[in-house]
């Protein structure tokens, strides 16, 4: 009996490894120049046949190693900088761009395609991160909570503090929340260093809810979905997938964001080649791909995220239900790195305590 | 003296196995993230710990982090022994369903439960809308997000099941004779539960107390979505300064502390229970069991079964439904749907609507789940039977004294802190594994092996040894004596160890997100996918999926629950 387990217990693993390996061995097996390791955090997403167009363009397995949200992967890439295991690194957004550049992790690239980039998503000028894609963080809000009530929805950010507007804003925690984050550099954008606190002792006492994550702020805290805020901090993204997410199709989304001057930040998201990669031709190979319409235009779909190319189209879905705010606030990653944790304490001392 | 070194050497030979692996994919990976974090540090290595013992914040999060989880321990302890008393004494209809029923919650994602509570609990779930009907309500009565009330609450939910599992197990062993005899001799029930039956249970009660109270300790994914903002126990701390501020050292040195905390903790408990453990008689369960035959014992059972199902079952169930069930709220307008049952969030599971090139169907992720958890517990068997066997020598050599202590410290770890350490350390050949799906069943069994550990020690402690002696006396070698004595003796224990390291892997995620492949999701991690998107079908699916996570999880423990490897079941 104590055979049987012992067999058991040698043969089992043996199976599973067996069984893992051979569905993996092109990763595995293939020899060094053949793969390229793409790093990235668990939001990253892409067509299979988009992917598998460059793998054969390039005779190449690319190989993803994406875990953990976007701070915690960025960490990874830092604390694994002297002996990297991946050639490419993406999904480093503004709110992190500097802790990246500090700890000089890329090397520079010039894309020749950078060409084309507007320059307000460029905001690296050595070009060791490269923009990729751009997302607004911005107010949504539940068109029939409002409609049904016969209630205007908020125009900006200043309605908010008015009383007809008591406690009925959700938003996340900065300290925890990349959204919660970006809401916060919203109102320090806009209101200024100096003022914007007071603008939150204002939605104190209009009765802000705070939670520390997006997915209980738009799941159990939105009217939306059954809960009891009307207005919540979201994407700009999310009403088009409120469409694209429905299982009967819906004719048009069922929320809506607001976009006045300054209400919304914008996140923007930049790739880079590792320092001491050894496939630098691949890796930059890789860096054009990212930026060339076919993966550009298959972002949206797949991350939620919109392409910095101007030569990529949107879906239809996006094209008639993307609202995209003019003049969001700007912060420079500079500022955000400096005052990342004095703003956040800040806020903390001010909604929290 | 001859025996003694013999003694030696068997407790040498013992932990080879366990201690090898603990240094190479414990030690070594978390030595080297702290010596790098604290490298980091600009003013010196003794910077870091003065700024967190001079900082009022970290002896605030301390002391929280120690208070929650004191409380929700004897929360836990009030809820699971009256279970644990059932289990362990009555046999009746759909135990083990129960049993693997109250298993459950112990796997399930924070996101999922904190969506179960809320449908139940929220603004707008089924308590507050009937009591604001009721009682003619304008808003809702009972606030249950976002406070300590939910943080305990939810640590109950999780951890009960330790209790239950591991006291009703130890409890159904114990020979009802001594009880008994102690009412003969004119005690009453509760004088013969406090001098008698307390004490011999001592040993288990302490070791899942333990356990309870690590895991509340080190409690991150309910503190930060049912605790909400204001509250924050060292792991959430660990996180925040790991992740949003990149303070490393000081990172380090709140790791260090919560490790210290647990090793505290441990000496401690070592201490105290050296001496509480008897060798006993251990019964078959056959004589110890009894049915429900008096009004009064049904009576008991029938309060202590309807509060495990209200408190530990009815959120899961509310979730089930809600997977079968349009969410779409009748909302008139262009809506053409209204509630009913439907099927379509399962139909979706196996459609790749993207050509997503991380596209897992259901049927791929509960297989690379299961995978993970086969391995994970073979492993963690492996490794703690042979540690647990060591500890339980008669008067345990001063080796086994000193490792008690240690084997604890992988419960109490940051799972950040710990997952940065694989990346780190486990990146040259022959080990370079980082980006292996090794890693996975790796980091469970390091949470696994302690709980394997904590449950084989009390059971093999309480066998007599004069069984042992008998038994080589009359010829038996060492292996014959492990068959036949010491591990039908342990009976159950062994099986409850299996399937808690069972559920730990299948339900494990803070450790798993930071070492997963993309291509090979864990159904958490699927389950994580899906309810961070936006829309119903995103949602409707990550409630289908954590059904079907559900019924995976339970159908395992039954299936373990069932098995009989020799006599070992049956006893």
């Amino acid at each position: 009996m104590k055979n049987k387990i012992l067999i058991l217990s040698i043969v089992i693993p043996l199976i599973f490894s067996a069984c893992t390996q051979t569905s993996v061995s092109p990763i595995n097996t293939g020899t060094a120049p053949s793969t390229l390791t793409v790093m990235t955090h668990d939001s990253f997403a892409a067509s299979k046949s988009v992917i598998s167009a460059f793998e054969i363009a390039n005779n190449v397995k690319v190989q993803f190693i994406a875990s953990g949200d976007a701070g915690t992967a960025l960490n990874k890439a830092i604390l694994s900088k002297d002996n990297p295991f991946a050639d490419v690194f993406y999904g480093v957004d503004n709110t992190f761009l500097s802790r990246a550049l500090s700890e000089d992790i890329f090397q520079p690239y010039n894309s020749p395609l950078l060409a084309d980039i507007p320059d307000q998503y460029k905001l690296d000028p050595q070009n060791k991160a490269i923009p990729i894609d751009w997302g607004d963080v911005c107010l949504n809000y539940d068109k029939l909570y409002f409609s049904q009530r016969n209630l205007q929805p908020p125009k900006n950010l200043e309605d908010l503090l008015k009383p007809e507007y008591n406690n009925m804003l959700a938003v996340e925690n900065p300290a925890t929340s990349s959204p919660g984050l970006a809401f916060l550099l919203a109102t320090i954008g806009h209101f200024g260093t100096g003022k914007y606190l007071d603008y939150w002792r204002g939605l104190v006492a209009n009765n802000v809810q705070v939670v520390n994550d997006w997915e209980t702020a738009y799941y159990a805290n939105f009217t939306r979905w059954g809960g009891s805020q009307p207005i919540v901090v979201s994407y700009s993204s999310s009403p088009p997938f409120e469409v694209l997410g429905s299982k009967t199709p819906l004719t048009e989304p069922q929320t809506a964001v607001i976009t006045s001057d300054g209400s919304c930040f914008r996140q923007i998201e930049f790739v880079g080649i590792l320092q001491g990669t050894k496939n630098l031709d691949l890796a930059k190979k890789w860096v054009n791909f990212m930026l060339s319409t076919p993966f550009q235009e298959d972002m949206p779909l797949q991350m939620y995220v919109f392409p910095v190319n101007p030569d990529a189209s949107l879906n239809e879905t996006f094209q008639k239900f993307l609202a995209i705010p003019e003049n969001p606030a700007y912060v420079s990653p500079d500022d955000i790195a400096a005052n990342r944790e004095a703003w956040i304490n800040a806020w903390t001392e001010t909604v929290l305590r | 003296m001859i025996e003694k070194r013999h003694r030696t050497i068997t407790a040498v030979l013992l932990w080879l196995a366990p201690i090898c692996f603990l240094l190479l994919f414990y030690f070594y990976p978390l030595g080297s993230i702290l010596k790098l974090s604290l490298a980091r540090s600009q003013q010196g290595l003794f910077s870091p710990f003065l700024q967190a013992l001079n900082s009022p914040i970290s002896w605030r999060v301390l002391g929280f982090t120690l208070w929650q989880a004191v409380l929700s321990t004897i929360l836990t302890l009030i809820l699971g022994l009256p279970g644990a008393y059932l289990f362990a004494h009555y046999n009746f209809h759909g135990k083990s369903l129960l049993q693997a029923l109250t298993g459950i919650p112990f796997l399930m994602p924070t996101l999922v439960v904190a969506a179960a509570f809320n449908a139940l609990l929220g603004p707008n779930g089924w308590l507050n809308i009937g009591l604001m009907q009721a009682f003619k309500l304008t808003s809702p009565p009972v606030q249950f997000a976002n406070t300590f009330t939910a943080i305990l609450v939810a640590h109950v939910f999780y951890n009960t099941t330790i209790i239950l599992r591991m006291v009703g197990d130890f409890w159904s062993h114990l020979d009802p004779r001594l009880g008994q005899a102690a009412r003969m001799l004119g005690a009453n029930r509760w004088q013969a539960i406090r001098w008698v039956t307390l004490p011999l249970l001592a040993p288990a009660i302490t070791a899942a107390a333990l356990l309870v109270f690590i895991f509340d300790f080190t409690s991150f994914g309910v503190i930060l979505i049912l605790g909400g903002p204001r509250f924050a126990t060292l792991e959430v701390e660990i996180y925040y300064q790991t992740i949003s501020l990149f303070n490393l050292p000081l990172a380090a040195v709140l790791s260090i502390l919560q490790l210290a905390c647990t090793l505290g903790l441990t000496i401690l408990y070592t201490r105290l229970t050296r001496h509480l453990s008897i060798p006993l008689s251990l019964k078959s369960r056959v004589a110890t069991q009894r049915r429900l035959a008096t009004h009064r014992s049904k009576l008991m059972a029938g309060v202590i079964i309807v509060i495990l199902l209200v408190l530990l079952i009815l959120p899961l169930t509310g979730l089930a439904v809600r997977s079968v069930t349009r969410l779409e709220p009748n909302r008139g307008e262009q809506s053409v749907t209204s509630p009913g049952f439907t099927l379509d969030f399962y139909r979706a599971l196996e459609i790749n609507n993207n050509d997503s090139i991380f596209f897992a169907p259901p049927t791929k992720a509960i297989a690379v789940s299961l995978g993970y958890a086969l391995a994970t517990t073979i492993l963690a068997l492996v490794l703690g039977f042979p540690a647990a066997l060591a500890l339980s020598q008669e008067a345990a050599s001063p080796i086994s004294h000193g490792l008690d202590s240690i084997l604890m410290l992988p419960l109490g770890t940051s799972a950040v802190t710990l997952g940065l350490g694989f990346i780190v350390a486990l990146d040259k050949p022959p080990l370079d594994i980082r980006s292996s799906w090794i890693l996975v069943p790796l980091a469970h069994t390091l949470v696994a092996f302690p709980f394997v550990v904590r449950n084989l020690t009390p059971a093999l402690r309480s066998i007599r040894p004069r069984m042992r002696q008998a038994a080589a006396v009359l010829g038996a070698s060492p292996g014959n004596v492990l068959r036949y004595i010491d591990i039908p003796l342990m009976g159950r224990s062994l099986l409850a160890a299996s399937i808690f390291a069972f559920t730990i892997s299948l339900g494990e995620f803070g450790a798993t997100s930071l070492i997963a492949r993309p291509e090979y999701p864990t159904v958490p991690i699927a389950i994580y996918r899906l309810i961070s998107r936006p829309g119903e079908l995103n949602y409707g699916q990550a409630l289908a999926l954590s059904t079907i996570l559900m019924l995976v999880a339970g159908a395992g423990m039954l299936i373990i629950d069932k098995m009989r490897i020799g006599d070992i079941g049956e006893f």
